[in-house]
Order: C-alpha cells, then sequence, then structure tokens
C-alpha cells in the first residue's frame, strides 16, 4: 500500500503507523461518562470507504486523515490532521 | 572421468560447447555445456530416474523444463548452502554442481519405501486423518515423526545459511512479466514511447518459448529478431532487462515483489556479493506476459520416467540439444502437441506413433506422418508399460474400442495450454473460462495489470505479438508517456484446434497432482465424500499444495471433479491464488535483517567508554545498556551489583540515562497543553523547577511517567520511559495535531541529541563543583531538590541540570550535547576520583529504585491505575486531561483492587523471585484465591535481604500481614511479608540533603 503524504508525497506503507477510525471525535470536558466510553470504545467496522487516522512515523511525524477503502485497499484521499505541519509557526 | 554426453545432439541448442561443465549427481560424475540446466544436463546424459514420489516413492522422472516443474526436485549443493526442493528444471548447471535426490532411502534405484507403492490403496485421500487419529497422543510422539520421516521432501541444512541476501526498491513506469514475445513486444512499445521499464525474466535468457519453439517474426528467422529486440532495448537507458528474476506477487498501490536469483548459477557467491536480491518494485502499470503452461492428460502410469510434457520435450531438443528418448510417441489433444513430432523429426529422432484424441487430424500433420513413416493412431493412451528406467510401451485405446500398443522410451504429452494466471488472480480477481481455448483466462486483475499474449488465451505467436505490443503502448501512455511506439513486430498466428480431454480412465495409478501423489482416484472419492468444493477438494486431497502450487495439476482436477459431480468447469470454479508464484527463500525475505542486524542496535553516547571499561551490556528494546561493571575478584553479577549499590550510596556513582525519551515542548501554550496529557498540572509548574509527571491513556489505565522540567515560561522539557519513548511522541503528537489543534505548541524530539547521566550519592555535590563553572551555586538553597535550570560546565559548554532522583540519594542529572556524552563520562571518572566515583549499570539502578519503592515497567504494565500505583493522589480535579473520565470508572477504583505493596521473605535468607503469587496464608493455592503477584525483586545491600514490589489485593490496608508466596513455575513456596514499598529511606530526607 501507499500513501500519499500531504508534506512528503508519495510513500511506502512501512513509513506510517495505523491507528484506527477517524470518525469519532472526543467529547468535550463536561460530556459525561456515557458519551466517553463511545469515544474510546465504540467501533464502526467499516467494510468500504472509511475515514482513518495515520501517524507518518517514518517521515515527517503528521497525522493524516486517510480515507481508503478496506476491501480493496484503494486510497481516495489524504488530509493532514488539522494540527498538523507546521502551519502555526509564524502565523 | 565423467560419463559421456549420449543423448546429446551433434549440433544446434543454446549451449556453450567450448564450455565444459562437470557435475555430479547422486555421487556420480557427469558433463554438460554451460547454457544447460541440470535437467538438460541428465537428459543429455540419459539420467531418467531423478527421484522418488512424495507418499508412493514411485519412481520419476522430469516432466517439464520450467519452473513448473513437479518431480525434479533435487537437494542441490552440500553442507551448510544444502538447498532442498530445487527444481533441477530452472537449476544453471556450474562447473562442480552437486546435487542429490530425495525422497529415496538408502539409494535412488533401491528405495525401501518403495514398499509403499503395495500398500497403495490404503492411502487414500484423507488417510492420514483417518487412520492415525486414535489415541490422540500417539500423534506428536509416534505417528507424526514416522509419518515424517517416511514422507516429505528434501532436508533443509539444519545449519545457518553462510549467504547474505539482500533487499531493494526499484520504480518504474511499466513492469512486465516474462520476456517471451509478448513481454519483449511490450517493452518495445513502451520503451520507444519514452516509458521507464523493468522486464523480469525468470529464466537466465531472455526469448520464452521463442528459444525452444522458434518461429518467423518480420520476415526474421526468431532468434535473430530477439537479438535485435534485445540490442534495440539496450540501447535504451531507461529500461531494464532483469534475467533470473521472476515477479512472484502483486500489493497494493501497484507493489510488485521479484525474486533475482543473483548468484545461484554459480558454485557461491563471489566475495561481497549476495545470493539473492529481493525486490519491491513500485510501477505504474504492470504487462504479464508471463505465458502458458502446457498441462497434462491424466492416465495411468503418467507418472513414468520418460513420460514428459510435449513442449517440454521440445525445449530440450532444440534448446538444449539434448534427446529425452531416441523413440517418441506423443499423446495430444491440440494442434500444438504436434510441433513435438516436428522438432523430433527434425532432429533425426524416431517418432512411434502420434496418439491424437481428435476426430481429425490436418493433412499437413498426415503427410508429416507419412514422410516420417510413423501412424497415427486417433484415440487415448490407457496406460504406460514401464518403470524406473522408463517407458518402454504404450498402451493406447482406440476410437470405436480396440486397443493399440506402442513401443517408445519416450512419450511427450500435450493436453492444451493454460494461461498463467497467478499474478492476475492474487487480489482475489477469478479466473473466468474461455470454451475456445477450453481455459481460464486471466480476469478481475489488480488496477493498473494486465495480461497480454498466451498469459491472456492468446496463444498464436502473432497474437502474442500484437496483445503484447499493444498492452505496452496503452500501459507507457497511461503513465504519461507518449513518445511513437513505432512498427509492431508481425508473424503469422498458428492454427488452433483443441479437442479437451483430461483424464482417460484406466487400470493402474494415474496422477493429477505428481507432486503430491494426488491421483484422479482420489478426487473421485473426495467427490464420493462430499469434499466436492475446489477449496475442500484441495485441503482434503492436497492437491497443488506442494511447492509448485500445482501449476501442472490444478486445472486437470477440477476438471476431474467437474466430471464426477456432473457439473462444468467454470461451475466447479478455480480455488483462490496467493502469491508467491513461485516458492521464496525465507532468508530473501530477511535480507541483511539476521542475527545482529535482525534489527538496528542504538548505542548509548558512553557506549564505547563502558565497553572499556567491561561493562556487561543488556539489550533494551533497541539499546545496549550497561547493567553492570565488573571488576577482578567479584565472583558474580550480584557482587558487582551490590558494591555498585553501596558505592552510590555512601559516596558518589553515575550512571548513562541517555536511553530515556526526551522532547522538547516549546509555544505559549505549552503548559496547556502538558496539563491535558498529565493527570498533574504543570501550567502551575514555575520556571526552573521539574515535577515528576504521570500520563494515563484515554481509557483510564496508565500510559507513561518521567520527569518535565521547566525550561522558559514556553519550554519545557518532557522526559519518558527507555520503552514509551517513541510512543509517547506519536501519543503527544495525536494530542496536539488531532485533539488540541487549537493550541500553540510545538514538540520536538530530542532524544538523540541529548546524552544525560544520573549522579548519585552524599558526595555528588562534590563532584559536580568539579565539572561545574565554580560561578554555578549548586547548595541547596541555590539549587534545591527538583531544580532544573541550564549551567555552564567549566571550559564553557553549556549543560541542562536537573535536580531529581531515582536512587534516593542526594542527586543530579546533567544533560550535555550527544556528542560530548563519552568525554562526559571519562570526565566524571577523572574528576570523580578522589571521591571514588563508581560507574553503576541498569541492576544498580533497578535495586535502588526498588529500594525507594518506585514503579517502573513492571508495574506500569497497562492494567494498572494511578491508584493501583498509590499516586491517586496526584490526579487533578480542576482540569480535563486524558483519560479522566474513564479511569473514574467503577471498576478502576474499586477498593479491592490490586495496588503495589512492598514485599519481603519471611525467612530473610530466602530469595524472592519476581512473577510468584500472592495466597491468604494457610490456604491451598488456585485461581479462585489468587490475591496479586511480586512484579519486581532485588537484593538489597541496606537491608541485606532479597526485597521486591508487588500488586497484592488491598495491600495498602494489609502492611505487616503475613502472606504466602506461591511459584509453581520455581516449585517454591514461603511465606512473605507486606511492608511499606518504600524500604530505604521513607521521609526522602536523603535525597533532599
Amino acid at each position: 500500500m501507499r500513501i500519499t503524504c500531504p508534506f512528503c508525497g508519495e510513500r511506502e506503507l512501512g513509513e506510517f503507523t495505523y491507528l484506527g477510525d477517524a470518525k469519532p471525535q472526543r467529547p468535550v470536558a463536561d460530556a459525561g461518562e456515557e458519551a466517553v466510553y463511545d469515544y474510546v470504545y465504540l467501533r464502526d467496522n467499516v467494510a468500504g470507504v472509511m475515514s482513518e487516522h495515520w501517524y507518518h512515523s517514518g517521515g515527517c511525524r503528521a497525522w493524516l486523515k486517510v480515507t481508503r477503502n478496506t476491501l480493496t485497499h484503494e486510497i481516495s484521499a489524504v488530509e493532514p490532521a488539522a494540527g498538523a505541519g507546521a502551519a502555526k509557526v509564524g502565523a | 572421468m565423467a560419463a559421456d554426453q549420449a543423448n546429446r545432439l551433434a549440433s544446434g541448442g543454446l549451449i556453450d560447447r567450448s564450455a565444459s561443465l562437470n557435475f555430479r549427481f547422486d555421487g556420480k560424475s557427469f558433463s554438460g555445456f554451460k547454457g544447460d540446466t541440470l535437467a538438460s544436463a541428465l537428459v543429455a546424459n540419459g539420467v531418467k530416474l531423478v527421484g522418488r514420489s512424495f507418499k508412493y516413492h514411485r519412481p520419476r522422472g522430469i516432466l517439464t523444463a520450467g519452473s513448473e516443474e513437479p518431480n525434479a526436485l533435487v537437494e542441490l549443493r552440500s553442507g551448510a548452502r544444502r538447498e532442498p526442493n530445487t527444481k533441477a528444471t530452472t537449476a544453471e548447471l556450474y562447473d562442480g554442481l552437486e546435487a542429490a535426490s530425495q525422497n529415496r532411502w538408502p539409494s535412488l534405484n533401491f528405495d525401501v519405501m518403495a514398499v509403499n507403492q503395495l500398500f497403495a490403496p490404503i492411502f487414500v485421500a484423507g488417510f492420514y486423518y483417518k487412520t492415525f487419529m486414535w489415541p490422540a497422543k500417539f500423534w506428536e510422539a509416534i505417528y507424526e515423526p514416522a509419518i515424517r520421516r517416511a514422507a516429505g521432501l528434501g532436508r533443509a541444512a539444519q545449519v545457518s545459511d553462510p549467504d547474505h541476501y539482500d533487499k531493494a526498491w526499484a520504480h518504474c513506469d511499466v513492469v512486465i512479466a516474462g520476456s517471451g514475445p509478448a513481454g519483449l513486444a511490450a517493452a518495445l512499445a513502451a520503451g520507444r514511447s519514452g516509458a521507464r521499464v523493468i522486464l523480469c525474466e525468470e529464466d537466465f535468457v531472455p526469448g520464452g518459448r521463442l528459444l525452444a519453439d522458434g518461429g518467423t517474426i518480420d520476415g526474421l528467422p526468431a532468434s535473430e529478431w530477439v537479438a535485435r529486440t534485445l540490442a534495440e532495448l539496450a540501447a535504451m537507458p531507461d529500461v531494464r532487462i532483469m534475467t533470473r528474476t521472476t515477479l512472484f506477487g502483486v500489493y497494493d498501490g501497484g507493489t510488485y515483489g521479484a525474486i533475482e536469483r543473483v548468484n545461484d548459477h554459480l558454485p557461491m557467491p563471489p566475495e561481497h556479493q549476495v545470493r539473492q536480491r529481493l525486490w519491491r518494485i513500485v510501477a505504474k502499470r504492470c504487462v504479464v506476459a508471463a505465458g502458458a503452461i502446457e498441462r497434462p492428460i491424466v492416465f495411468a502410469g503418467n507418472d513414468t520416467p520418460g513420460v514428459m510434457m510435449a513442449s517440454a520435450m521440445r525445449s530440450y531438443i532444440s534448446r538444449y540439444a539434448a534427446t529425452p528418448a531416441k523413440r517418441i510417441a506423443l499423446f495430444t489433444n491440440n494442434e500444438d502437441g504436434w510441433r513435438t513430432a516436428e522438432t523430433a523429426i527434425a532432429a533425426g529422432l524416431q517418432v512411434a506413433a502420434v496418439i491424437d484424441a481428435r476426430p481429425d487430424v490436418s493433412p499437413a500433420h498426415r503427410s508429416l506422418a507419412s514422410k516420417g513413416g510413423f501412424p497415427v493412431l486417433h484415440g487415448s493412451v490407457v496406460g504406460v508399460n514401464g518403470g524406473k528406467n522408463g517407458v518402454r510401451k504404450i498402451s493406447v485405446s482406440l476410437t470405436g474400442g480396440a486397443r493399440a500398443e506402442v513401443e517408445a522410451d519416450g512419450l511427450a504429452v500435450s493436453g492444451g495450454w493454460n494461461p498463467a494466471v497467478g499474478l492476475t488472480s492474487y487480489h482475489r480477481g477469478r479466473p473466468k473460462w474461455r470454451d475456445d481455448i477450453a481455459a481460464f483466462v486471466p480476469d478481475g486483475a489488480p488496477p493498473g495489470m494486465v495480461a497480454a499474449g498466451a498469459a491472456n488465451g492468446a496463444f498464436g505467436l502473432g497474437a502474442c505479438l500484437r496483445e503484447g505490443f499493444e498492452a505496452g503502448a496503452a500501459a507507457a501512455r497511461d503513465a504519461g508517456r507518449s513518445g511513437n511506439v513505432g512498427s509492431m513486430p508481425v508473424a503469422d498466428d498458428e492454427a488452433f484446434s483443441l479437442t479437451p480431454l483430461w483424464h482417460v480412465a484406466g487400470k493402474g495409478k494415474a496422477f493429477v497432482d505428481q507432486q503430491h501423489d494426488v491421483t484422479a482416484s482420489d478426487v473421485e472419492l473426495a467427490q464420493r465424500e462430499g469434499f466436492e468444493s475446489v477449496e475442500h477438494l484441495k485441503r482434503y486431497t492436497t492437491l497443488g499444495m506442494a511447492t509448485d502450487q500445482g501449476k501442472t495439476s490444478n486445472v486437470a482436477g477440477l476438471a476431474i471433479m467437474a466430471a464426477v459431480s456432473g457439473k462444468s468447469i467454470p461451475e466447479t470454479g478455480t480455488t483462490i491464488y496467493r502469491p508467491p508464484y513461485v516458492p521464496v527463500a525465507i532468508g530473501a525475505f530477511a535480507g541483511h535483517h539476521r542475527d545482529e542486524n535482525f534489527h538496528a542496535t542504538r548505542l548509548t553516547p558512553s557506549h564505547h567508554w563502558a565497553a572499556e571499561q567491561g561493562a556487561v551490556f543488556v539489550d533494551t528494546g533497541l539499546w545496549k545498556r550497561a547493567q553492570w561493571y565488573p571488576r577482578p575478584g567479584e565472583k558474580d553479577w550480584l557482587e558487582s551489583v551490590t558494591r555498585e549499590v553501596n558505592a552510590v550510596r555512601s559516596g558518589v556513582g553515575f550512571c548513562d540515562v541517555s536511553t530515556l525519551g526526551k522532547i522538547d515542548v516549546h509555544g505559549p501554550d505549552a503548559g496547556a497543553f502538558l496539563d491535558r496529557v498529565y493527570i498533574n498540572a504543570f501550567s502551575s509548574l514555575p520556571v526552573g523547577k521539574a515535577r515528576y509527571g504521570l500520563m494515563l491513556r484515554e481509557d483510564g489505565i496508565v500510559y507513561d511517567d518521567g520527569t518535565t522540567s521547566r525550561l522558559a515560561e514556553d519550554h519545557y522539557f518532557l522526559t519518558t520511559t527507555t520503552a514509551k519513548a517513541g510512543l509517547v511522541m506519536q501519543h503527544l503528537e495525536f494530542c496536539r495535531q488531532v485533539l488540541f489543534p487549537e493550541l500553540d505548541v510545538q514538540l520536538t524530539s530530542v532524544s538523540d541529541q541529548w546524552a544525560q547521566f544520573s549522579i548519585a550519592g552524599p558526595k555528588t555535590r562534590d563532584l559536580l563543583r568539579e565539572i561545574v563553572d565554580p560561578a554555578e551555586d549548586l547548595s541547596n538553597e541555590g539549587f534545591p531538590f527538583m531544580g532544573a535550570r541550564e549551567v555552564a560546565l567549566r571550559g564553557g559548554l553549556k549543560a541542562r541540570l536537573f535536580r531529581i532522583s531515582f536512587s534516593g540519594e542526594m542527586a543530579f542529572e546533567i544533560s550535555v550535547p550527544a556528542r560530548y556524552g563519552e568525554a562526559m563520562a571519562r570526565n566524571l571518572m577523572i574528576a570523580g576520583k578522589p571521591f571514588g566515583v563508581t560507574p553503576y549499570g541498569t541492576e544498580a539502578l533497578g535495586v535502588m529504585r526498588v529500594e525507594k519503592g518506585h514503579v517502573a515497567g513492571p508495574e506500569l504494565n497497562g492494567t494498572t491505575t494511578a491508584g493501583d500505583l498509590g499516586l491517586g493522589k496526584m490526579m487533578s480535579t480542576k482540569k480535563d486531561f486524558i483519560g479522566r473520565v474513564m479511569a473514574g470508572r467503577e471498576a478502576l477504583v474499586a477498593p479491592d483492587r490490586q495496588v503495589v505493596v512492598g514485599i519481603k521473605p519471611v525467612d530473610k535468607a530466602r530469595r524472592l523471585r519476581s512473577g510468584a503469587h500472592i495466597i491468604p496464608k494457610g490456604e491451598t493455592p488456585g485461581p479462585d484465591n489468587d490475591r496479586g503477584y511480586v512484579t519486581s525483586v532485588c537484593f538489597s545491600p541496606v537491608l541485606d535481604q532479597w526485597i521486591g514490589l508487588g500488586l497484592v489485593e488491598r495491600g495498602r490496608e494489609r502492611i505487616g500481614e503475613i502472606v504466602h508466596a506461591h511459584d509453581p513455575l520455581r516449585g517454591e513456596d514461603y511465606d512473605v511479608e507486606l511492608c511499606n514499598p518504600v524500604f530505604y529511606d521513607p521521609d526522602g530526607g536523603r535525597q533532599r540533603g
């Protein structure tokens, strides 16, 4: 599998570390135990297109949001995480 | 003196008769020529018997001339380089080659296990499963070892492989598998377009079937066209032709696996060269021009030495000028098989008869028969009379029912051709059946891959060239290359006519899978017993599961299954195809990653100095760390470690702790960020101070710990444990980039940038004053406990100094740029000499941390909470942090959790062991009354006894209680006392002093 890092270009799978489903959002501080429980434990197991977190561990250390078809391994989009890169430097 | 090559034709062949090569097979000397394979050299020397079969130990000869060979497997080379199951048909001959037949004892000609043939009726499919089921414990002890001795293929070398293997990457526009007419035409078109092309050919000579079958292309003899084409390709700077290289797999995103047998054609690789190289080729497009495999027809005795695929027989005669037989019979169901008769006649051999299963034979072939003086028999071969010395007589059932017998010493068989559908099917693409050629052709190939020529079911030479050329041109176009492709090579297509024939019923064993000894009746039995699905058929009979992966047997097997189950072949379907296409040595996948290079080795900055000191090193993750520094006269590790601990506690010692993960945290929101990732507050930490921090996972379990110092308003220096250094960095980057992108903070891993030493003991300040600039105030007031700041060293170098203590003594940690690490160790030794400075290793470090009750890896084990570690009070209630909510779950705050407590044996002389279980006193040990276990132990020089830490249910409430330690692993049972985990200096006066 090859992933096109928005900062480094197309790179081989071995440079990346997989985390998992990128859909769950960390609840706000007072969201309650149920919401955090869902966030920590409940995951969709999608047979098809899903959005995933990958880390460019062997490259620029950016966290990426990768849209991947779990059936074909086809990657249709790669976006940097909101805080990835050095966007804030000098901003 | 080597035997003569009696079966070598006087002229012809792609062999170099000026380069004679000597070799040995089963101890006997022979000779061959450069350009031979081991198989062709054996053919030239008249060797027919090359091995015994897997299950029945039947005599077997050479069936094919390529990588699909099921029978002619040998042990190649000897000693550490002995390589079992090597195909004689692809092993290139070299001078001094040594090979041995397999699966026979005591010799190939007289094999004791051939008695298995007498019991053949019971050795049917599933025999082992059915017979050796009971009693169950006999399987491992008796049945399996005995079966393994009797069956199985060759023997592994049993010693370490002395050769090197390499791994490499390549990138191109178009990768092509195969250099037959389709592959060469594809390379021409793609190369002329300007594409970057890699052409992989598993043979050592490019050309594919053109090498044996010739033909006319662009008005030239095939050999001339191949030479011209190779010259044109060689002149293209971006076209690379890799011979001895098999494209064996396709992976996601256009990545292809190829194995290059760099030096397999030599007795041993030249110095500093690798034996094989595993390629990962990244290509935008792939053209599979891997050709087709001729398929056998299954009939009784079809495994007799001397029965050979018709195309293989042509290869031996034309390419190698070696004659497998003097008087050849041909059994064919198609037009193409007749070429073997033509080749045999052209080479001056006798054709005994052609047995053609089709109703009609072309007039051209009729006239060939009359010119050659041999009969054309319409019918099928039903039996072969022969044995280990080869074919003698062939029984034929003629159309209409009459019988005939043909005397011949070789039988060429052609059942038609199966496109090599491996590569195109590796992503679960199922090949589709084409009735017109009675074969499966590729369908559902992975993205970017296309098959051309015979691999796509286009068997004619003209069609191969056309499909290859068009596929090459299209692949280059798709890859963005648009140069002029020039003119397409042109050739005529041969006539195609085939009447499907898979199996001829007859008396005696008729083999479908010769490598695994699966017969037609095994397939029929599988159907009767309900194993009708092809996947069940495969596993029940082991059809196609041998090293050849059923290249010559799978389609015949499922055709027979289709016939007996009353289904069509496409309804019966194929099993799933999986890479690799040919066996690939594990050594090639490992490459250089073996022995000491299995993983990277990280050395601490003071490593070389420590090695000079005679340190014993321990692997911790990738690191080598000094474990202790033995001195002359010390009788064991414990004596050395005890000396080191005593030296620290009474004087001063130092230890390289550079392996801790180190992260610089910068930015206006650095404090706020750390507040969210640690359970305790860091925004409130004053500049110039350090604080111990604990991180949780989001599920409330402890993740990591370490000290973090505030060096400036917007700059913290964070440390992690050695084990989690990389993971914590990843976790913090996740928090920063994904969870809290609104925070203005940056993280920089500086683990490798700083060498860090712990200097500990009551004389630490005395030593440091020799190192640090005298202007720096190191007094308790000027640099109090948990102080942290940059200092100047004597000579001006800037260092970071932290007054933190893991040992419980008055201690500092000092960081210098990593390149000064070794000099720092040497300077500490020199400056510390008057104070008796003692270097200490990780063992002494561990002893002192257990004495102090500090938790480490064995306690931070992925099951413990902050409360379990006695650190629950650190959890801030004033802020949100990772893991806060989940840490409050009922089970994680339950009063009966196993928590950290000190443990010491009641008998002070007794050794305590990690892993011992804690059982209430007086109870019989068992899982129901297991109350915890010992996590860390050490011999405490201060207390003069073994002590430890453990996780024990309600441990903190039970201090003083005597419980039972049960260690079934070591067979030990003894009483221990639960105690305060801080064994040494519980009020911490020493570290503050």
